[in-house]
């Protein structure tokens, strides 16, 4: 009898280009500002014209640190930059300044929470190779072609060149799409937290290329490995990861061998296809770069940029839950942003329940705050005014209904809930013999919706509620006034 | 002769006006230097406007700063803005560089006027200034002869008296080496002492600007000028910049200087060198110096070091000559590689190309644990020997090259050759030293001999007072012979 077949095994590691978001470039003074006129962000060091050196931004030293430390890895005491070599023309120098042999920091880890529709939510801690600095290319612009080959002519911009990277390699510790699209946004979760990067995959500034192979079961040696490019979201991580799996499982089993190529993510296509063969790599011919020392971060300054780092978002993941009681999937949410969470964290320190303020926040002001294009920041509504709305609801001085009527009003010009349900007298009637009174007349005006009732019709009460409501302009305490309705209704 | 001190002299007493000065400069150049072909750019009007300002500034009663007026050279590989700066390649034939050197601007801030840029080997890869893409430079004491090189372009031009003094770069002796050939002072700094921003690379970690005189006084004071930390050049030491001339008339009565047995022993050292270079001892010795020999076992591999570890950066430092930003490009190409490919094989010389081709493989896998970071090794026991050396001496004293200046084309087909000529200078460079090269005689025909001087890391002071109470004592400077460039 044949063995059962082992399941097959991915293994993917990440290689994610941070773009630190330093204003000035890595090695030079020009601004790093996106989106301008090509070639307006250049300098004599940018375009490495003859003579030029480079002298490390200090800024990005501390902001490459910073982000070791929220990824757990050990921060080298000396390291330095090397030379890495090729000609391209996107690469003034036709070298790159990069960190070869000794990395800013090395051996770390960090913890994703991997989410998935329809299957449990688990736990898992993603080790993390190490952490280096690097210059980034220009870009290229081929004229009647999207490549190089077959344009007719290429321009260069260098707006681009020199703007500070971090690489950062995870181990091959990942095993499914939506572990490697958890893991690099969770990466982005941590550098937007700390403020080193805008992390926006859009405009390049975040950028993974997943290397992947499969293997017979757990114990087998690595497969052959295959590096996908060219993702721009964390869902096309996932649909390449998934997608390359089942070609390369496929490929195995009808007998054909995986290639060692560099393949590009077709988004329109929702496919890989081969760009280049990985066979016969290139000799980069590292070495020391001369014109910068070496790099030495003192312990007085690890420790004061330690001090300076934020609650990453896992520990606050692991607060919320534990500390404030709320669900796995709202912790999730309101932690995503850090905008978000130091807003509902602003509510909850002035008073207000945690539950209620997270429904609030990640329901009709993440709806809002959305559509307007700004961050939680920039509300007018601020949190206080937010604790004082749920406040009066908790207190019964208004209903949810008129919660919900002023709040546009709010957030488009902030101020205090309080003073305008007083100014507008939208208070909350709930004065028993005043709500008595108008049940009262409300059973003159429907006489025979009172007998309907009494003869047995019990769904009219909502009928009655919904008129007492109409009639208060929806003022009166909806619990008070059901328990007297129902006391007068059934009276007889 | 005429140094910086007397001419600051006849100007501040109106002997002579700026504008004089420059203009008899200029017609100098024009009438000798199409012999000497020192200059390869010469920077008429503007030279000629500046000096006009200084005199302007003068006659107005102005404070003016130290170098007010005087003509300078410019070798050029040190970025001029807005004049030509080649490198003595067709490579960088039309490029101007839109800033300015650190060196250079310090020198025009202390009122020194740009006179001219000088030739130079091809990126400064070569010992005799033939290698340039634009004509070789002929030894002004004998135009048979070559005047050294890299730097032979502005060693010839002070030799000459077609400036006051000049700057220069030294890599592996391209400073020391000419000044030896030529008979003038080059000083080579330490690594580090002066910045390097607008200097255009050959081998970063050895690269040094320094300049060529007439005698020592105006080396410090030329030093005092450009030294110093350069927040745009992260490998410019940040150490206090002592006053370089003030220690020049202290006796060295009780000074050990040591004499490196392997660099008197060498095979291929003249033994008209080898004899001045022990007669200009004994001179410090009468002045008070003990001598002391001193053997630095490594010496001798510094020349396959450096060959290995220059040409390594070289092959770096020149790869972004690719055609497609400035300089040179072959434009008859429909395809990228081959545009970069032409470009660089017509821009670039054999010399440079050799290097470059050199380098490449040295830090290929495969070789770079046999070549790149072997010379790394070594260049550590090379500083070590150093370091212990100057645990007994306070000055180490060497010939600067093996020969004096030898016959133009005679090295053409033997690079080797030509390579050792910087046999003694070299160690220098890989160890950061400050090094001094100073004329102390001449050989039977007529050639200057140079010897070399080199003191501990930022020992400038000291190397300068030795050098100067050298000077001071020798008849070398009385006993010129006469040579129709030097003395017409």
């Amino acid at each position: 009898m044949p063995q059962a077949a082992v399941e097959w095994e991915p293994v993917i590691g990440l290689e994610t280009h941070v773009q630190l978001g330093t204003s000035s470039k890595i090695f030079t003074a020009a601004s790093t500002n996106f989106g301008d006129e090509p070639n307006t962000h250049i300098d004599p060091v940018v375009c490495g014209l003859p003579g030029t050196l480079p002298v490390l931004n200090k800024r990005v030293l501390e902001y490459a640190v910073k982000a070791a430390m929220a990824l757990n890895l050990k921060i080298a005491q000396h390291c330095k930059f090397d030379r890495k070599q090729y000609f391209y023309p996107d690469l003034p120098k036709n070298y790159q300044i990069s960190q070869y042999d000794e990395p800013i920091a090395e051996d770390g880890w960090i913890e994703v929470e991997v989410a998935e529709k329809g299957k449990d939510t688990y736990l898992k801690t993603i080790g993390i190779e190490r952490l280096h600095m690097e210059e980034d290319a220009g870009k290229l612009v081929h004229a009647g072609s999207d490549r190089l080959a077959g344009s007719t002519y290429s321009l260069v911009d260098y707006n681009r060149a020199g703007v500070a990277l971090a690489e950062i390699v995870s181990k091959p510790d990942l095993r499914t799409g939506r572990e490697a699209s958890e893991y690099a946004s969770e990466i982005r979760r941590i550098v937007r937290y700390l403020g080193v990067s805008d992390g926006n995959m859009q405009e390049g500034s975040l950028r993974c290329d997943v290397n992947i192979s499969v293997r017979r079961g757990s114990d087998a040696p690595f497969g052959t490995k295959v590096e996908i490019k060219n993702m721009n979201s964390f869902s096309a991580i996932q649909k390449a990861c998934d997608y390359e799996i089942k070609r390369q499982i496929k490929t195995y089993e009808s007998g054909g061998t995986v290639l060692q190529e560099t393949r590009l993510w077709d988004e329109n296509k929702q496919l890989t296809k081969s760009m280049r063969s990985k066979e016969g790599s290139s000799d980069y011919r590292y070495f020391p770069d001369p014109d910068l020392g070496p790099i030495e971060v003192s312990i007085e300054l690890q420790d004061q940029w330690r001090s300076e780092l934020p609650e990453l978002p896992s520990a606050k993941r692991h607060r919320y839950a534990k500390e404030l009681g709320l669900s796995a999937y709202d912790s999730r949410v309101l932690t995503d942003d850090s905008q978000m969470a130091s807003y509902f964290e602003n509510v909850v320190l002035a008073g207000c329940d945690a539950k209620l303020a997270s429904n609030w926040i990640t329901g009709d002001l993440a709806a809002y705050v959305n559509a307007q294009r700004i961050t939680f920041d920039k509300l007018l509504f601020l949190p206080e005014q937010l604790a004082e709305l749920i406040q009066l609801i908790v207190e019964g001085k208004i209903s949810g209904k008129i919660a919900k009527e002023i709040l546009p009003g709010l957030l488009e010009k902030g101020g205090s809930p309080k003073n305008i349900v007083e100014s507008q007298n939208l208070g909350m009637i709930s004065d028993p013999k005043l709500i008595e009174k108008k049940i009262d007349e409300l059973f003159s005006q429907f006489p025979n919706e009172v007998e309907s009732y009494r003869a047995g019709k019990k769904k009219l009460q909502g009928f009655f509620i919904g008129q007492l409501m109409k009639n208060t302009s929806g003022k009166v305490d909806p619990k008070l006034a059901n328990q007297i309705l129902s006391k007068k209704l059934n009276a007889n | 002769m005429q140094t910086i001190a007397q001419w600051r002299q006849k100007l501040l007493k109106g002997e002579v006006s700026s504008l004089e000065l420059i203009d008899e400069t200029i017609s100098r150049i024009e009438s000798i230097d199409n012999t000497i072909h020192s200059y390869l750019y010469v920077n008429k009007d503007k030279a000629r406007f500046a000096a006009a300002k200084i005199d302007e500034a003068r006659a107005a009663g102005d404070a003016l700063p130290p170098l007010a007026g005087i003509p300078l050279a410019i070798k050029d590989n040190l970025c001029t803005q807005g004049i030509p700066t080649t490198c003595s390649s067709r490579m960088l034939e039309t490029f101007v560089p839109p800033y300015e050197s650190t060196v250079t601007e310090k020198l025009w801030k202390a009122g020194g006027i740009l006179i001219g840029k000088t030739n130079l080997d091809e990126f400064a890869m070569g010992s005799s200034t033939e290698t340039s893409a634009f004509g070789a430079t002929a030894n002004p004491w004998n135009v048979s002869r070559v005047p050294g090189g890299s730097s032979g372009g502005s060693a010839a031009a002070v030799a000459s008296r077609l400036c006051t003094a000049s700057l220069g770069s030294d890599t592996g002796g391209s400073i020391r080496q000419p000044a030896s050939f030529c008979g003038v002072v080059g000083l080579k700094p330490t690594y580090g002492r002066v910045s390097r921003w607008g200097l255009i690379a050959f081998a970063s970690s050895l690269d040094q600007v320094g300049p060529f005189s007439n005698n020592v006084e105006d080396a410090a004071e030329l030093l005092q000028v450009i030294a110093g930390k350069d927040p745009k050049d992260s490998t410019s030491l940040d150490a206090p910049v002592p006053n370089y001339s003030e220690n020049l008339s202290t006796s060295i009565s009780g000074m050990r200087i040591g004499l490196i047995k392997e660099c008197f022993d060498q095979e291929g050292l003249d033994a008209d060198v080898k004899e001045s270079v022990l007669k200009a001892a004994e001179n410090l010795q009468s002045l008070g110096a003990e001598l002391v020999e001193i053997s630095c076992p490594r010496f001798n591999d510094g020349i396959a070091t450096y060959y290995v570890i220059a040409p390594s950066e070289a092959s770096a430092n020149l790869a972004r000559y690719d055609g497609v930003k400035y300089g040179y490009r072959f434009e008859e190409v429909d395809d990228l590689a081959s545009m970069t490919a032409i470009s660089r094989a017509r821009g670039f010389g054999n010399e440079v190309q050799r290097r470059i081709l050199i380098g490449t493989y040295a830090l290929s896998a495969g070789y770079v644990d046999a070549f790149y970071k072997k010379a790394q090794q070594v260049r550590t026991l090379i500083r070590r020997d150093f370091d212990n050396a100057f645990k007994k001496v306070d000055i180490l004293l060497t010939p600067t090259s093996p020969t004096t200046a030898f016959k133009s084309g005679k090295n053409h087909d033997n690079p080797l050759a030509m390579y050792l000529s910087d046999l003694l200078t070299i160690p220098a460079n890989l160890a950061g030293l400050p090094s001094i090269s100073l004329p102390c005689g001449f050989d039977p025909s007529g050639l200057p001999i140079g010897m070399q001087l080199i003191g501990n890391v930022l020992d400038e002071p000291r190397l300068l007072q030795v050098a100067h109470q050298y000077e001071q004592s020798s008849e070398i400077m009385k006993s010129a012979p006469d040579c129709e460039f030097i003395n017409s």
